[in-house]
């Protein structure tokens, strides 16, 4: 049939082009926006919007210099450290208010008041309290990400299916394997969830503790830059440390879900 | 070796459970309902839907303690001797068919040998898929794998076959017998199928409507293997005879 056979055609072209095309669209788009962006630059020269060629010469002697390198590793450090007090605490707290009715009643009016704080608030105080230090800074990012996390992984826990927990207690299932098996794959989606949410909102958190508080770090050199009046060398920082989280989540998020969620797909 | 307790009986007497329903309006599920398993005995629970079954099955199987009575259980207090199979096959969607048949064993038994259990269900060939691409009727067998398994001391199955098409059903009642029959264990199905129950069992134990308590016992004595269609009538019409407008 003539249909089918365009049917089939389209199916062949779509899958040929498929995996190619996002990242073909991708490319051209950022093209377009360094070329708007170097129009831009040229037809207003000014220091305070250099075009990208100088952005990217500050880039390449920064890296050299081993000045860039040095303070990205510790902003990552710092974002590391506080996403994975973040993780743990937001998730202990959010099964456990997830899992106790009681708890939960008495608790959320503190989570929803911890979730209104304004970050600079907390960073502040954290560094009144507890003085300008690594903890100080690293806690006070945490508790920015901590009522997210909380929100998130209660739905998780709520959404247990009791069914699952019947067949582990009949099957005298260890408290170890009930973890492994039965509760953590259930919470796995509220965690992917709150981790991605979470990386895009500590790394912002982390450049503005490090401004005030810190000496070194991609936060202090934008502080830093800013006295100087260096926009190329702030949009070089900037631009290293997007593309940095961005490779983190294509090679290290994604792969991870898609590994955590293979049982989901069904043979085609 | 025997295993502690194997010569037990499963002893049921359970005097009263209720619930409560979201009015506040108390509904008793079962009432003075005792009865007997005997060691190595396959029998049914067969009673009307609604009747209690499912709820019998829970509290026995310690899912709800919520209720006036006693029970006990072949090999209880000798680890891991209880098995069921639920109304749903209730399998690990992230884990393969192979990984959910061992997480139920115990530790001691973790890597045990279960190519002849896999076979003899005609599940060889399915033990590295998830149960999302598994049918229903395959999930099943996974579920009387994962139960068969564990080599229970007692095994409760909750309506394993129901919204079953009536020839996998049938397949299914095949293969659970001849599983079965390779290691007899004391065994209490709930159905609400007179027919599977004649096919299945040794004895079939008649429940009333709710409050469910025991009307009689009906004895099948014949071997399993005569109980071909002609059979199947006669045991039929004097069922009928002995428990008139039952089920």
């Amino acid at each position: 049939m003539n249909e089918q056979g365009d049917a089939e055609t389209a199916g062949r072209l779509r899958s040929g082009l498929g995996p190619a095309l996002p990242a073909v669209t991708v490319i051209l788009s950022l093209a377009g926006l360094l070329a708007v962006w170097s129009l831009v630059a040229a037809i207003w020269p000014s220091r305070a919007f250099p075009p990208p060629g100088a952005v990217w010469q500050e880039l390449l002697e920064d890296t050299a210099s081993g000045e860039l390198p040095y303070h990205l590793g510790v902003t990552l450090a710092r974002v590391a450290a506080s996403f994975v007090v973040a993780m743990v605490f937001g998730s202990a707290i959010g099964i456990l208010l997830g899992s106790y009715r009681r708890a939960d009643s008495f608790f959320n009016p503190w989570v929803v008041l911890f979730l209104n704080l304004p970050a600079l608030v907390i960073i502040v105080l954290a560094y009144i309290w507890f003085g300008l230090n690594e903890a100080a800074a690293i806690g006070a990012v945490a508790v920015n990400k901590i009522p997210n996390v909380v929100v998130t992984m209660r739905e998780g826990a709520r959404a247990f299916d009791p069914r699952y927990a019947e067949m582990a207690a009949v099957y005298r299932f260890s408290p170890i394997d009930r973890l492994r098996h039965i509760v953590l794959p259930q919470l796995q989606p509220y965690f992917a969830a709150a981790s991605r949410t979470g990386i895009a909102l500590i790394w912002k958190i982390v450049l503005v503790v490090e401004l005030l508080g810190r000496s070194n770090g991609v936060g202090f050199q934008i502080y830093l830059y800013f006295q100087l009046f260096d926009v190329a060398a702030i949009l070089a920082y900037t631009l290293a440390f997007v593309a940095v989280m961005l490779v983190i989540e294509l090679l290290l998020v994604q792969p991870f879900e898609r590994h955590a969620t293979r049982w989901r797909r069904r043979p085609a | 070796m025997q295993p502690v307790g194997a010569g037990v009986p499963l002893r049921v007497d359970i005097a009263e459970k209720t619930f409560k329903s979201a009015e506040g309006v108390q509904v008793t599920a079962l009432k003075e309902l005792a009865f007997e398993v005997r060691q190595g005995e396959f029998a049914c629970l067969l009673g009307p839907s609604g009747c209690g079954k499912t709820t019998t099955l829970r509290i026995l199987l310690g899912l709800d303690r919520d209720f006036r009575g006693s029970f006990q259980i072949p090999g209880a207090g000798d680890g891991n001797r209880t098995a069921a199979v639920f109304q749903e096959p209730t399998l690990l969607p992230w884990r393969t068919v192979e990984q959910n048949v061992r997480l139920a064993l115990p530790k001691a038994m973790r890597d045990a040998d279960l190519d002849r259990l896999f076979k003899t269900l005609g599940l060889a060939d399915m033990r590295t898929l998830f149960p999302s691409e598994l049918s229903l009727g395959l999930a099943r067998r996974a579920a009387l794998a994962r139960a068969f398994a564990t080599e229970p001391a007692v095994l409760f199955l909750d309506e394993p076959f129901v919204s079953l098409d009536e020839q996998t059903a049938e397949r299914l009642r095949h293969l659970l017998l001849s599983v079965w029959s390779a290691r007899p264990t004391t065994a209490l199905m709930v159905t609400h199928n007179l027919r599977e129950a004649l096919m299945l069992s040794d004895r079939i134990i008649v429940l009333s409507p709710r409050p469910a308590h025991v009307v009689g016992y009906f004895d099948v004595r014949l071997p399993r293997h005569n109980r071909n269609p002609q059979v199947m009538e006669d045991l039929l019409r004097s069922f009928h005879q002995k428990f008139p407008g039952a089920v």
